[in-house]
């Protein structure tokens, strides 16, 4: 066996997975919280004021990094849940099914503040256009995979089921994605370009790029806090997760 | 000072957004904290049954 | 028919299903039943004005249609799961997805095939304009198959649940809105007198996709449900 398969099988062990996460979620958590803060002091007080929206358009910067986030998580979900049927990975089960959670929230978010964004500049709350719709979807989309996996017993059948479902649902990413070129909409286009130039001033680009950045940065934390519970959950009757809950009861009363 | 609150009129849509993005990561933060309570406790109480002389 | 051989697999499995099905033909009758309540409850609802009942006409077919299909699914698998025959047909020796194929085949003929037949009588019950009947029936002879064969692999996913309704309903809209929107889109369009071949052709180009690739992810959804 050669060091890089070593390397992926130990990787991939429960208890090994289970320190490495551990010593990763609070730097990312930690990491996050003072971008996102540094991003927010850029939007919120650096920034200019919009020529057409004045101060409404600050919204931007949570609105469309959570937007970004709930198709990254769907996304980072599927390819797990692939992973999973195809391979049978268990770590890859628990990561599809952690995502999960986080995307429907990143989701809401990206439903409530583009609400609350719609109101003062479109006059109304919610309109059923394409880029809307889909999104409602997606959350829907989302909230049917938790349903699945948590009315099944077994752990990793439901998994199962529910990346079964997670795929099957993928088709709505792209929908969401170019929703806006494909139909007309209500929803602005697309201004922030991956190649090329992006159609928006500097001062406003970085706050929300970096608050694009700190949201990843969450995301994972979460990502790898929900895995540990999960790794424990999966591994319940064996030695290591036995210390650990003993250990954790010994602390608990003493 | 006032100002930065009143964000041009439009405070009672920015401030509420902010809030819920708060709100919402927090809770995602802190639920596995909670779950991972419950799932250590679920284990501790299945060991405990399984302790000869105490109930299956 | 060289009996074990395919082509006899799927007679007998058609066979006994449309046997079972006419044992509680008065059974068949359900969705039709709450069709019609669906749509008997919106002129009570909104007012029975010709003029706005005409506007939404098609539209409240389609979901009552939708609704009562979704009530129907649930008879896919129940009673086979409940006495084990499920089973015996996901260990058969014929490959799963054509015998599931031919299972909601037949599940459409019994189910679907009254609604469509009775939709024509919805209309009247809402006023549909005449130019827009035989455009809505086209629709539903497009998207109600798209619906079965969707339903199925979401039904998969949950057989053996004890009430699952509310499960699969999650489960199946995201898969039925796109249907939905092309499938009323025709019907509206029509009634606005704009052209209405493009979400037809919609329609047509996801059912011949959905026939090909919705049986064998039934197939599969059944086997990890039943593992």
């Amino acid at each position: 066996m050669n060091a890089l398969t070593l390397w992926f099988h130990k990787t991939g062990s429960p208890p090994t997975f289970y320190r490495i996460a551990g010593a990763l979620a609070p730097w990312c958590f930690g990491l996050g919280l003072l971008l996102g803060l540094a991003a927010l002091y850029g939007g919120l007080l650096l920034a200019p004021r919009d020529y057409q929206q004045g101060d409404a358009y600050r919204i931007i910067f949570i609105h469309v990094p959570c937007a970004w986030m709930s198709l990254f998580a769907y996304f980072f979900m599927a390819a797990n849940a692939f992973i999973a049927l195809v391979w049978r990975i268990k770590l890859s089960e628990i990561l599809a099914m952690a995502s999960a959670p986080i995307g429907a929230a990143f989701t809401f978010i990206t439903l409530v503040t583009g609400s609350l964004w719609g109101k003062p500049m479109w006059g109304t709350w919610w309109t059923w256009d394409a880029r809307l719709t889909s999104e409602l979807v997606l959350l829907f989309i989302y909230l049917g995979i938790l349903g699945l996996y948590n009315a099944i017993e077994d752990r990793r059948q439901a998994a199962r089921a529910a990346a079964f479902l997670a795929l099957v649902g993928v088709v709505n990413l792209p929908i969401v994605h170019f929703s806006v070129n494909w139909w007309n909409t209500l929803h602005q286009g697309q201004t922030v370009r991956l190649m090329g130039p992006s159609k928006m001033d500097g001062a406003m680009l970085w706050p929300l790029l970096l608050m694009a950045l700190a949201t990843h940065l969450w995301f994972f934390g979460s990502l790898l806090a929900r895995t540990r519970v999960g790794l424990l959950e999966l591994d319940g009757g064996k030695e290591w997760v036995r210390s650990i809950a003993l250990a954790e009861g010994a602390r608990g009363n003493g | 000072m006032a100002e930065f609150f009143s964000m041009g009129g439009y405070a009672g849509y920015i401030w509420p957004s902010y809030a819920v993005f708060f709100i919402v990561l927090a809770i995602d933060a802190l639920a596995p904290r909670a779950q991972r309570k419950r799932v250590l406790a679920e284990i501790r109480g299945r060991l405990q049954r399984r302790k000869p002389g105490n109930p299956a | 028919m060289k009996p074990g051989s395919l082509p006899a697999a799927c007679a007998a499995l058609m066979r006994r299903d449309l046997t079972l099905v006419w044992r509680r033909r008065g059974d068949a009758l359900n969705p039709i039943l709450f069709a019609l309540i669906v749509v008997a409850l919106f002129p009570l609802g909104v007012g029975p004005e010709p003029e706005q009942l005409r506007r939404m006409s098609a539209g409240v077919i389609f979901v009552a249609i939708l609704l009562a299909g979704l009530l129907a699914l649930d008879t896919l698998f129940r009673s086979d799961y409940e006495d084990g025959s499920l089973e015996q047909l996901v260990l058969s020796r014929h490959p799963l997805s054509l015998l599931l194929g031919c299972r909601i085949a037949v599940h459409w003929l019994t189910t679907a095939l009254p609604l469509i037949i009775v939709a024509p009588l919805l209309g009247e019950l809402l006023h549909l304009a005449d130019a827009v009947r035989w455009v809505m029936v086209c629709a539903l002879l497009l998207s109600t198959p798209l619906l079965s064969l969707l339903g199925a692999v979401c039904v998969a996913l949950t057989v053996g649940m004890h009430r699952s309704g509310m499960l699969l309903a999650l489960l199946v809209l995201p898969l039925y809105v796109p249907v939905l929107i092309f499938g009323a889109g025709a019907c509206n369009a029509a009634q606005m007198g704009l052209p209405y071949a493009a979400p037809l052709l919609w329609l047509g180009a996801a059912l011949v996709m959905a026939l090909v690739v919705a049986p064998l992810a039934c197939a599969a959804a059944l086997r990890i449900s039943l593992s």
